[in-house]
C-alpha cells in the first residue's frame, strides 16, 4: 500500500515496449482505433463549436489514452461518473454518439442514456461528483452486485474539499471505487505545480489508506494495465484505488479561453512528441497492423457520424416548456401546475 | 396506539421504514452507536446492523454526496445532519446535484433521499445550533421541504418522505422533540406531502405557522379564543409544494391573517406565504397580513435567546392589531 513514485510506462513515446503488453495485437488495434476515433470526434466538436453549432466545448485532445485505456478496463454495466471533458471515455463505455452530441448542443435530453447504461450526465461543477461514485459503488455492494464505479476528474479537482471527502469515505469503508485523475497539467490557467505542493497526485492516496498509482497517461497500455488492476481490486471487494494518469491538455480549457496567454508553445510542442496516438501507431505499424488508409477511413467515418448526429440534433425540436417543468419532479406538483397554466397563458 | 413524543415517533417511523424495505438506509454522524445527538436513531443499528445504519466520518458534503450516489443506484438513504446549521457544507451537493439529477438526466436517474435537518432555537445550544434557514432549501427547485409539529405528522411525513420518488428536506423542530406527546398508531402511518392541516377551524382570523412555532401559535390561539376571537389555525406542514388552496380558502373566509415563523424575516418563507395570499385573496382581506418572525439578526446565544424567538405574546399582539384594523 502507498504511492509508487515510479511512473508506470509500458510503451515509450517512440513506440518501444518496455514492459509486458497487457493485451494482444487485436485488442491493441481496437484501443488505437478508439483513440483515433476520439480525436476525430474532439476536433470535429471544436470545429462545430466555432461554427456556433455546439454550446461551450471542452476539448480533450492529448488525453485519449487516459480515457480510452481506463474505460476499456470496465464491464459494460459498471458505473461511470465523469466530467465535461470525458466524452471519449463515455463514448467507449457505450454512450451513444448521438446523445453525446445532443448534450453538447445544449439539450438536457443528451443526459439521458439508454436503460442499462450506467453513466451519469457529466459533472459540470468541478469536484462534486467523486462522492457520487463512492455512493454508487457502495450501494452496489450492499445490493450484492458485482458492479463497481469509476470516476474521472482533473488535477484541479483534487483541490476541492469533496475530493478529500470522497477519498476518505472510500478508504474508510473500503468501497469499490476507482478514482482516475487525468492530470492534464492545467486547471484553466493554473499549472499543476501551483495547484498543490504534493509531488504527485498519486501520493495523496497514502493519506486515505489506498494504493496510489502513477502512470504515463499518454501510454494506453499503462493506463489500461493500471486500471485493470484497480478494477479487479474493486470488484473483489478489496477497496478503492487512486490512479494518476499524467497527460496533457493540448487545447484550451474550453472554447472560451486562449491557452497562449498562460503557457509556452515549446511546452506544448514537447508534449506533442509524447502523443498517445503516435506512439501506438508506431507500435502497430511495426507489427504490420497499421496503414494510413485504414486510419483515414476511421477518421472519416467518425466525422460523418458526428455530422449526422449534429444534424439530427438540430432537426429535433427544442425541449418544450412542458418538458422543462416536467423534469423537476416525478409528478408535477401543485405550484408547477399553476406555473404551467400561467406560462401557457403568457404564450410559453 | 401508543403515546409518543415527536422524537419517539420519528424513531418508530425509521424503524418501520428499515423493517419494510431493504433499500432504506440511515446514514450520518453518530447515528449508530449513540443513536444520534438527539437519539432519533436510537436502537436502529442494533436492530438493522452497521451496513444499514451507518456511522460516517464528520463530512456533511460527503454524507449527502455519497447518499446521492446510493439513491441513484436504487437505495433510499435517510441522511441525518446533526443540526441545520451544519448542513451548509453539503449545500453544493443539494443544490447542484440532489435537486437536479432528475432534470439533467430527464428522469433517467433520480435521487430519492431524505435529508433530516434538526432545526430551530430555544434550547440554549451553542452557536450555529439554532438555525432556521428553511427558506434556503425552499428556494431550490427540485426539492420538497416538509416540517412536522406533532408526533403523528412527524411519523407520517417522514414515511411519506422516505417513500417519495423525489428528494425531501425534512425539518425536525428540536424544541418540540420531547415537548409534545400524542397517540401514534402502532404501525405505518403516512401524512401526504403538500397538504396543510387546518388544526382549528375559525372565522375571525387565520394564524399560519409550521414546525416549532406551532407551539406558540397554539398558545396564542388559546388566548385569543379565550377572549372570544374565532381563530383558524393552520399548520402549513409542507413548505414545498406549498398548499396554497388551503391557505387561500381560509384567508378568503376570515379576511385576516398572521404568518408566524422563527427564521429571520427578510426573504423568510413567510414572505412567500404573504405574496401568495395577496395574489389570490387581496380583495377578501380586511387588514394587511402581518408577519411575526425572528429578527434579521444572527440567532443569539443562550442568554439572549428570549429576545429572538417569537412568543405567544407577540403573536397575540399582532393578531389584535390585525383584528383592530
Amino acid at each position: 500500500m502507498g504511492s509508487d513514485e515510479e511512473m508506470l510506462q509500458i510503451l515509450t513515446p517512440l513506440g518501444d515496449l518496455v514492459g509486458d503488453a497487457p493485451v494482444g495485437l487485436d485488442e491493441a488495434t481496437e484501443l488505437y482505433r478508439w483513440m483515433v476515433a476520439a480525436r476525430a470526434y474532439d476536433r470535429k466538436g471544436s470545429a462545430l463549436q466555432l461554427q456556433g453549432r455546439l454550446a461551450t466545448y471542452a476539448p480533450f485532445e492529448g488525453q485519449e489514452a487516459a480515457q480510452i485505456g481506463s474505460a476499456a478496463a470496465l464491464e459494460p454495466d459498471d458505473w461511470m461518473v465523469a466530467t465535461y471533458r470525458d466524452a471519449a471515455a463515455m463514448w467507449h463505455h457505450g454512450y451513444p454518439l448521438d446523445l453525446l452530441v445532443l448534450g453538447r448542443t445544449g439539450d438536457e435530453r443528451g443526459g439521458c442514456p439508454p436503460k442499462g447504461l450506467n453513466v451519469l450526465p457529466p459533472s459540470i461543477t468541478v469536484g462534486g461528483h467523486m462522492v457520487h461514485a463512492v455512493g454508487l459503488a457502495w450501494a452496489e455492494r450492499l445490493k450484492g452486485s458485482q458492479r463497481i464505479a469509476l470516476t474521472y476528474f482533473g488535477d484541479g479537482a483534487t483541490s476541492e474539499g469533496d475530493f478529500h471527502e470522497a477519498m476518505n469515505f472510500a478508504g474508510a469503508f473500503g468501497v469499490g471505487c476507482v478514482f482516475v485523475c487525468e492530470n492534464n497539467g492545467w486547471a484553466i490557467s493554473m499549472p499543476r505545480e501551483e495547484q498543490t505542493a504534493s509531488a504527485t497526485i498519486a501520493q495523496k492516496a497514502v493519506a486515505y489508506g489506498m494504493p496510489g498509482v502513477l502512470v504515463d497517461g499518454n501510454d494506453v497500455f499503462a493506463v489500461y494495465a493500471a486500471t485493470r488492476q484497480a478494477v479487479d481490486r474493486a470488484r473483489a471487494g478489496t477497496g478503492p484505488t487512486l490512479i494518476e494518469a499524467v497527460t496533457y491538455r493540448m487545447g484550451p480549457h474550453s472554447s472560451a479561453d486562449d491557452p497562449n496567454r498562460y503557457r509556452a508553445r515549446e511546452t506544448v510542442d514537447d508534449w506533442r512528441r509524447r502523443d498517445p496516438i503516435e506512439r501506438m501507431q508506431r507500435y502497430l505499424a511495426e507489427h504490420g497492423r497499421w496503414s494510413a488508409e485504414w486510419q483515414a477511413a476511421v477518421e472519416q467515418e467518425v466525422v460523418a457520424d458526428v455530422e449526422r448526429a449534429v444534424a439530427t440534433a438540430e432537426a429535433l425540436a427544442p425541449p418544450t416548456f412542458d418538458e422543462m417543468l416536467d423534469g423537476m419532479y416525478a409528478a408535477l406538483p401543485s405550484h408547477l401546475v399553476a406555473q404551467r397554466a400561467e406560462g401557457e397563458e403568457q404564450g410559453s | 396506539m401508543t403515546t409518543l413524543t415527536l422524537a419517539q415517533a420519528l424513531n418508530q417511523a425509521l424503524d418501520f421504514a428499515l423493517r419494510d424495505s431493504p433499500d432504506v438506509l440511515v446514514m450520518g454522524e453518530d447515528v449508530g452507536r449513540t443513536g444520534g445527538v438527539f437519539r432519533i436513531t436510537e436502537g436502529l443499528q442494533e436492530r438493522y446492523g452497521r451496513e444499514r445504519v451507518i456511522d460516517t466520518p464528520v463530512a456533511e458534503s460527503g454524507i449527502v454526496g455519497v447518499g446521492f450516489g446510493m439513491a441513484v443506484a436504487g437505495m433510499r438513504p435517510v441522511l441525518e445532519m446533526q443540526f441545520m446549521g451544519f448542513s451548509y457544507p453539503a449545500f453544493d451537493q443539494v443544490i447542484n446535484h440532489v435537486s437536479r439529477i432528475r432534470n439533467r438526466s430527464r428522469h433517467r436517474f433520480t435521487a430519492p433521499l431524505v435529508l433530516r435537518l434538526p432545526y430551530g432555537g430555544g434550547i440554549g445550544a451553542a452557536e450555529h445550533h439554532s438555525e432556521s434557514t428553511e427558506a434556503l432549501y425552499a428556494h431550490v427547485p427540485g426539492l420538497k421541504v416538509v416540517v412536522a409539529s406533532r408526533p403523528v405528522d412527524a411519523a407520517g411525513l417522514l414515511r411519506a418522505a422516505i417513500d417519495d420518488p423525489d428528494p425531501v428536506v425534512f425539518l425536525e423542530p428540536i424544541r418540540l422533540y420531547r415537548a409534545v406527546k400524542e397517540d401514534v398508531p402502532d404501525d405505518v402511518v403516512t401524512t401526504p406531502i403538500g397538504i396543510a392541516a387546518v388544526e382549528r377551524a375559525g372565522t375571525d382570523i387565520t394564524l399560519l405557522s409550521w414546525g416549532a412555532m406551532m407551539k406558540e401559535a397554539r398558545e396564542a390561539a388559546d388566548r385569543l379564543g379565550g377572549a372570544g376571537v374565532s381563530v383558524e389555525l393552520i399548520d402549513i406542514r409542507t413548505l414545498v409544494p406549498f398548499d396554497v388552496d388551503t391557505v387561500a380558502t381560509s384567508v378568503a373566509k376570515t379576511g385576516r391573517a398572521v404568518v408566524i415563523h422563527e427564521a429571520p424575516r427578510t426573504c423568510g418563507f413567510g414572505a412567500e406565504v404573504v405574496a401568495q395570499i395577496q395574489e389570490l385573496c387581496l380583495y377578501d382581506l380586511l387588514a394587511p397580513v402581518v408577519r411575526v418572525t425572528g429578527w434579521d439578526t444572527v440567532f443569539p446565544l443562550k442568554r439572549g435567546e428570549h429576545h429572538y424567538l417569537p412568543s405567544a405574546d407577540r403573536i397575540v399582539s399582532a393578531a389584535e392589531r390585525v383584528l383592530a384594523a
